[in-house]
């Protein structure tokens, strides 16, 4: 069920220019899936609507979120300012995340660029937990040699990186990387830019495999009300009957054949 | 608030639980729990928001714009933030009518207490028969708002919204179309509302709402491109309220319809600001997505507010702004 919350700060740290690690202590995370996002809300009333942002991580006892995010305006500028013990308004679950199943005892790429990266470190730890035994390989993009969660992927596969001014791994970006390393997968997961997810879109077609990529869009409500958030889709939407889906509800994950992008 | 009813409120003060103010209120003859409402495309046909509030607790839903065929509304983004509030340029996407029979108002039909008011949109007044038509087979839709006010769609709606004639003459031949009574709802994009309102009273109307959202423009300015696709948006959320109060009181004051105010609700106390200025009923708009139990809070808001003032009916507060 989705509500609207208070949660309590427990951390938070810079992990990288202007990218925080925020960890929140709420009822929400009981039940999170890889790839869903939170609505988080300002403490400032001129600024209402909820920042959407990926889980990144649900502890082991999932009383607690982890979100990792940038400073893209006034709003995130706020929350990198909170402090361990601070009461702040979370909307969520949102989103239907990652269809996990279909990594299962796969060969799997999980492709983040950027602040599209937090949400493939969740997936990555569930898809390793499980018993069909994936073959997880993180393909990363970063700007430069700040390679924030490399290490927490680490722990459950494979972290190839590509990095713009190539100061670490492959100088590029993330299909430098795949050619690179001659790498191959069943199944791709992606989270990042648009142009990014373009590319996996045109390699997964190339390659005749499926790619789940997240989309990102302005949001005003997060729950499927407002029409705010579409995306164009391939076929007639079953729930607008044209072809545009909601980001937040039917997303923010699709098929990358499944929608126009 | 009469001197009577203060009387009683007083003889019965040392059992105040025992004493319900009386929340009901009517819009051109239908008869409502309560006044709060939504506006229209910030709660879908409700079911969204089911899972957050009790759909039946509220006077009426009123559902998204629809039109006689699918609408693929406009591209993205879509929507903005800006202080205070937020731009919209949906471009009325909806389903259509078809669809909407079918599925919405069953949905909405399992809400037994709560009122159903369709919002209607077109690109010409052959659409809006179309639909008003269609929705005049259903006995559960209680009362049509009639969208002539979108500032986001190119064609229809605000062009019937801006002129006092086009606007007689669209609301002259829907009340000739109509099993509802009809709501026409007014953009406060004009020069001077009342002769809108008053235009639309000649024509026949049952009943006005408003406002619509106020055209805008947010430039980002590191991109250097409009923040939203269609270039302008309509505005709401809490900045727009003082215009929108503003406004409610001059067209409550410029002709006898019933008022379905609305513009920038966020509390119970925002509410009764519309009530005192003249309106029946009140919608909860862009707030839903800031806060989604707003509309229940808002209800129950109003309701201590009238036991705090002893206030026994809605209707003695209806425009007693004085």
């Amino acid at each position: 069920m989705k509500q609207k919350v208070t949660g309590i700060v427990t951390a938070q740290k810079e992990i990288a220019p202007s990218i925080f690690d925020l960890w929140i202590k709420t009822d929400l995370a009981k039940d999170v899936k890889p790839g869903q996002f939170a609505g988080v809300f300002t403490k400032d009333k001129s600024a209402l609507l909820p920042r959407p942002i990926s889980i990144c991580e649900v502890n082991a006892d999932r009383t607690e979120l982890r979100i990792v995010y940038r400073i893209a305006g006034q709003g995130t500028k706020e929350f990198s300012g909170w402090q361990a013990g601070e009461e702040v308004q979370i909307l969520g679950i949102l989103g239907n995340g990652f269809p996990l199943e279909k990594g299962k005892g796969k060969k799997v790429f999980l492709m983040g660029g950027g602040i599209g990266i937090p949400p493939m470190l969740e997936l990555a730890k569930e898809l390793s937990a499980d018993a069909s035994g994936a073959e997880i390989q993180c393909v990363m993009g970063y700007r430069d040699a700040k390679t924030f969660l490399k290490k927490d992927l680490e722990q459950y596969g494979k972290v190839y990186v590509a990095t713009e001014d190539g100061s670490v791994g492959t100088k590029g970006n993330v299909m430098d990387a795949i050619r690179e390393n001659g790498i191959t997968a069943d199944v791709i997961f992606a989270c990042g830019p648009m142009p990014m997810l373009r590319a996996i879109k045109a390699y997964a077609q190339e390659q005749g495999i499926p790619a789940y990529i997240s989309l990102e869009e302005h949001m005003a409500c997060g729950v499927g009300a407002c029409l705010g958030c579409v995306v164009k889709t391939k076929e007639v939407d079953h729930h607008s009957h044209v072809h545009n889906a909601r980001i937040c509800t039917d997303g923010p994950v699709f098929e990358a054949g499944e929608v126009e992008i | 608030m009469s001197g009577n009813n203060q009387n009683l409120n007083l003889t019965t003060g040392a059992n105040a639980e025992s004493w319900a103010p009386d929340l009901r209120t009517s819009i051109a003859g239908v008869e409502f729990q309560n006044p709060v409402m939504t506006a229209s495309g910030t709660f879908g046909s409700g079911m969204e928001y089911g899972e957050f509030v009790d759909l039946n607790r509220l006077g009426a839903v009123v559902t998204k714009g629809v039109a006689n065929v699918p609408w693929p509304g406009n591209p993205t983004p879509r929507v903005a933030e800006v202080y205070g509030g937020m731009l919209n340029a949906i471009g009325l996407q909806n389903p259509g009518i078809d669809v909407f029979m079918e599925r919405d108002i069953p949905f909405l039909k399992q809400y037994e207490k709560t009122k159903i008011i369709v919002n209607v949109c077109g690109k010409s007044v052959q659409d809006y028969v179309d639909v008003v038509e269609r929705l005049g087979e259903e006995p559960a839709v209680a009362l049509l708002e009639i969208n002539v006010s979108c500032p986001n769609v190119k064609e229809g709606a605000i062009a019937f919204g801006q002129k006092a004639d086009a606007l007689y003459n669209i609301t002259s031949e829907l009340k000739k179309h109509a099993k509802q009574p009809i709501m026409m709802k007014l953009s406060p994009n004009v020069t001077d509302i009342t002769e809108m309102a008053r235009a639309a009273e000649a024509a026949g109307a049952d009943a006005l709402s408003l406002i619509n959202t106020i055209t805008g423009m947010k430039i980002d300015i590191h991109r250097r491109k409009f923040a939203i696709a269609n270039k302008t948006g309509g505005m709401s959320g809490p900045a727009i309220k003082p215009i929108a109060v503003r406004m409610v009181y001059q067209v409550a004051q410029a002709v006898k319809l019933p008022i379905l105010g609305m513009g920038g609700i966020a509390t119970a106390e925002d509410a009764i600001e519309f009530i005192l200025a003249g309106a029946s009923a009140i919608s909860v708009g862009a707030m839903n997505f800031v806060n989604p139990y707003a509309t229940v809070e808002i209800l129950e808001g109003i309701e201590a507010y009238m036991r705090q003032y002893h206030v026994e009916k809605l209707s003695d507060l209806i425009g007693a702004v004085n």
